[in-house]
């Protein structure tokens, strides 16, 4: 794939009120690409979902999101990345339900189900990286 | 940053005025439960309209709150959830349950009236 980036931003989180800040700026970076209010939305929504999984497993972790353009086609790409405890089953962590924190257990699934594209990498006790992928439609 | 909570009448209004971390979600929850016994209220609004995300922590707290609030004996009416975020909820399969809502605050204070 060709795929040229441009526009990039990474932000530290590892509180509440980062998980609000790049959530913004990824909807803000999404808005310039051209995706429509519902897609800027639903964007921001995946992103809050990934972010709260670093506080939450990872304590603190990097997201970076940048514009992708592959054929003519724009798009976004998010790459969140923690040195957390890793996730030792990926298959289970994707399913709806599976949690072994305190939430729906709905962050990876669901965030999956919002973007085109998606990607678990994981190594027990190195950290987990997530990375996605949005098309302007 | 903390959101102001109204009392009108027999009613609790919480009108969210920016985007909430998640510790500023559990404040509102907390004070809400609180604050509906210390006024004796019947109801209590949530009005989202400002919120643009709300993920599976903003919804399952929400939830929380209608629950918390049922168990002190009121009724939760959440009002205003934007076309956008009903969609993105739906994307992600989350649902309120058998939480009530409203269109806007108007409506949420007719439904209220109506039940009494």
């Amino acid at each position: 794939m060709n795929l040229k980036s441009s526009k990039e931003l990474s932000l530290t989180v590892r509180s509440g009120s980062d998980i609000v800040a790049v959530r913004q700026q990824g909807r803000e970076l999404a808005s310039h690409l051209g995706f429509s209010d519902v897609e800027q939305i639903v964007i921001a929504t995946a992103i809050s979902e990934i972010a709260r999984n670093i506080v939450e497993y990872a304590q603190e972790g990097k997201i970076q999101i940048a514009s992708l353009v592959n054929s003519g086609k724009k798009g976004i790409l998010i790459v969140a990345q923690d040195s957390g405890p890793g996730i030792t089953d990926i298959a289970q962590a994707m399913q709806v339900g599976y949690t072994t924190g305190k939430g729906l257990g709905l962050g990876l699934p669901g965030a999956q189900r919002l973007m085109d594209e998606f990607e678990v990498e994981s190594q027990k006790g190195k950290g987990t990286t997530v990375t996605m992928k949005k098309w302007v439609s | 940053m903390r959101v102001p909570i109204l009392k009108q009448g027999d009613y609790l209004i919480a009108s969210i005025q920016s985007a909430l971390s998640d510790e500023d979600l559990l404040q509102l929850r907390d004070d809400l439960a609180e604050q509906v016994g210390k006024f004796r209220s019947r109801a209590a609004i949530v009005d989202v309209t400002v919120l643009d995300v709300m993920d599976s922590f903003a919804v399952r707290t929400v939830r929380a709150i209608a629950h918390m609030i049922r168990l002190r004996g009121a009724e939760t009416v959440i009002v205003g959830i934007q076309p956008e975020v009903a969609f993105s909820m739906v994307q992600l399969g989350l649902t309120l349950g058998d939480v009530a809502t409203a269109l806007d605050l108007e409506e949420g204070l007719a439904y209220l009236n109506q039940q009494a």
